[in-house]
């Protein structure tokens, strides 16, 4: 009995160290890529343009039609769920503010972290793990080239634009499914929609959104790259760290989302 | 015992090392790999790293690269001192070695053209035109002339390890690092990179290692061998010194003898029953 308690300190004692080891390479993954981005043109050893908009490309343009659709989706089912509740108090036109604070503040970048993690961040994780098997890194890094600066600096900078980017178009595409199903359901004009959203949102409510998407894009960044970087064991490895690595990015964007919610709004 | 003042000059005393490797000690975990490994490579040689499966050969690559920390032990390639090496200068020194990795390790998003032009495209400010001659000069160096667009993808294994070599001469080193040269591919295209090897320390005067478990190969281009077994050398010494040693382990190995253990009754049995 004491044997089998003292086995599960252990444990648990080897995951917390696992924990803060991960943690500090995270860290140390982040201070490298910003090092590059910042210091990287004066040592003659700049991060590529063309790498950073071809990711931009990648991560962000082509992510526009799903993001879209998801958060005009959020947008209905906020309108949905709005107005049947609110019906019940009889305040069933007052859904709009429930709908413009919801999507600006929280569902806007919610669902473009969500949707870029599982897109951006298991590609990233793959691509990375498959040049780590491939020994396409240690390449490179012959090569006095460093891997970090190559790859994950124009990615980092790529999703720092286009998250908040896509936040933004986020927002729009779920004020739009609002107004249109407030429009069919309640019969308020688009005009008079707009009018409301913009009278009852405030900058911050925008900028809480978009504060949040540059830590969702962090998040995604470092922890694809990180999985990435990790893989052993061929291919069954990178399928391996590319699962872990949607896992890690929505957890981390969820329970990110909760602390910037509880310290954005006390 | 020697002290550090005497291993020095002892490395002063051979300027004409490239590759100069004093008591290397490697591990993985808690299995050492390497076993106080020394090794020198003289500039303009061609220097074969040989060995059977598992008995350090790679690991010793890798630590010739700097992709490994030493446990102990040092190492000096080109004069430079790779433990506790700048960064900076690190990135200076690998600007003059070549390596050409076993599976090639060609960038796969990229053209073999722009896989060949990585390292001028990083490390010089030539224009495009002249990035672009000197790519197609390595390739057809390589006997790879026209073939600058194709990808990776594209390529048979031969061709691959040529578009590789191609990268790592672009840049004119004064070391080239080959593994496994011969590994996949048919006697034939086999013999041409032997060939391709000897021309280019011909044309370039550059010094080659080679690390391969192919003994015609290494028979056919190496000016000296050094032969690893369970991470430690057991000789190092021309070619025709490696074929006369009288080591049995050695001669082994040349002549594709398998080891045979004796069998311990007692270990065996505490194997199977996991004792």
């Amino acid at each position: 009995m004491a044997e089998a308690r003292l086995m599960w300190v252990e444990q648990l004692g080897r995951r917390t160290l696992g924990l803060v080891a991960e943690a500090g390479y995270l860290s140390a993954l982040l201070a490298e890529s910003l090092y590059w981005l910042f210091v990287g043109s004066f040592q003659r050893q700049p991060v590529r343009v063309s790498a950073v908009f071809s990711e931009m490309m990648r991560a962000g343009v082509n992510a526009i039609p799903i993001v879209f659709l998801l958060s005009f989706s959020i947008g209905i089912m906020l309108a949905i769920q709005g107005i049947h509740t609110l019906r019940t108090f009889g305040a069933e036109s007052q859904v709009v503010i429930g709908i413009a604070l919801s999507i600006t503040r929280e569902f806007g970048p919610l669902i473009t972290g969500i949707v870029v993690a599982g897109r951006t961040g298991s590609a990233l994780a793959a691509r990375i793990g498959t040049m780590v098997v491939s020994e396409e890194i240690d390449a490179l890094r012959v090569m006095g080239i460093q891997p970090v600066r190559y790859l994950v600096s124009p990615v980092l900078l790529a999703m720092l634009v286009m998250l908040p980017a896509l936040t933004v178009m986020a927002d729009f595409a779920g004020l739009l499914g609002g107004a249109v199903y407030s429009a069919l359901d309640l019969g308020i004009s688009y005009g008079a929609y707009a009018d409301r959203v913009i009278s009852v949102l405030k900058t911050g409510d925008v900028l809480q959104g978009l504060t949040k998407s540059c830590v969702f894009a962090t998040i995604v960044t470092l922890v694809g790259v990180a999985n990435g970087f990790s893989v052993s064991g061929g291919a069954e490895g990178v399928g391996r760290a590319t699962t872990r690595s949607v896992v890690l990015a929505i957890s981390g964007i969820v329970i990110a989302d909760m602390v910037f919610t509880w310290f954005l709004n006390r | 015992m020697v002290t550090p003042d005497a291993q020095e000059s002892d490395i002063a005393g051979r300027a004409e090392a490239v590759v100069e490797v004093q008591d290397l000690v490697a591990h993985y975990g808690r299995h050492k790999v390497l076993d106080g490994v020394n090794l020198s490579v003289e500039a303009g040689e061609i220097h074969i790293i040989m060995g059977g499966s598992g008995s350090g050969k790679s690991t010793l690559l890798r630590h010739l690269l700097g992709l490994r920390r030493v446990s102990s032990g040092r190492i000096r390639l080109l004069g430079q001192e790779l433990e506790g090496i700048h960064r900076q200068a690190l990135q200076e020194l690998r600007k003059q070695i070549g390596v050409s990795f076993q599976g090639g390790a060609l960038l796969s998003s990229m053209t073999v053209g722009e896989n060949v032009t990585l390292p001028l495209r990083e490390h010089t400010r030539l224009d495009e035109s002249t990035m672009a001659i000197m790519a197609r000069m390595k390739l057809e160096v390589v006997n790879l002339g026209g073939f600058e667009h194709f990808m990776p993808s594209q390529l048979s294994g031969g061709m691959t390890k040529r578009a590789a070599l191609a990268r790592a001469i672009v840049m004119d080193p004064k070391l080239l690092f080959f593994d496994e040269p011969s590994a996949g591919l048919d006697p034939v295209v086999s013999a041409e990179l032997d060939e391709l090897i000897l021309r280019l320390r011909e044309a370039m005067h550059m010094s080659i290692v080679v690390v391969t478990h192919e003994l015609e190969s290494a028979f056919r281009i190496a000016d000296r061998i050094t032969v690893l077994d369970s991470g430690r050398i057991l000789i190092s010494d021309t070619v025709e010194k490696v074929k006369s040693s009288p080591n049995p382990r050695v001669q082994d190995l040349l002549n594709r003898r398998p080891r045979v253990e004796e069998l311990d009754a007692d270990a065996y049995l505490a194997r199977l029953t996991g004792e």
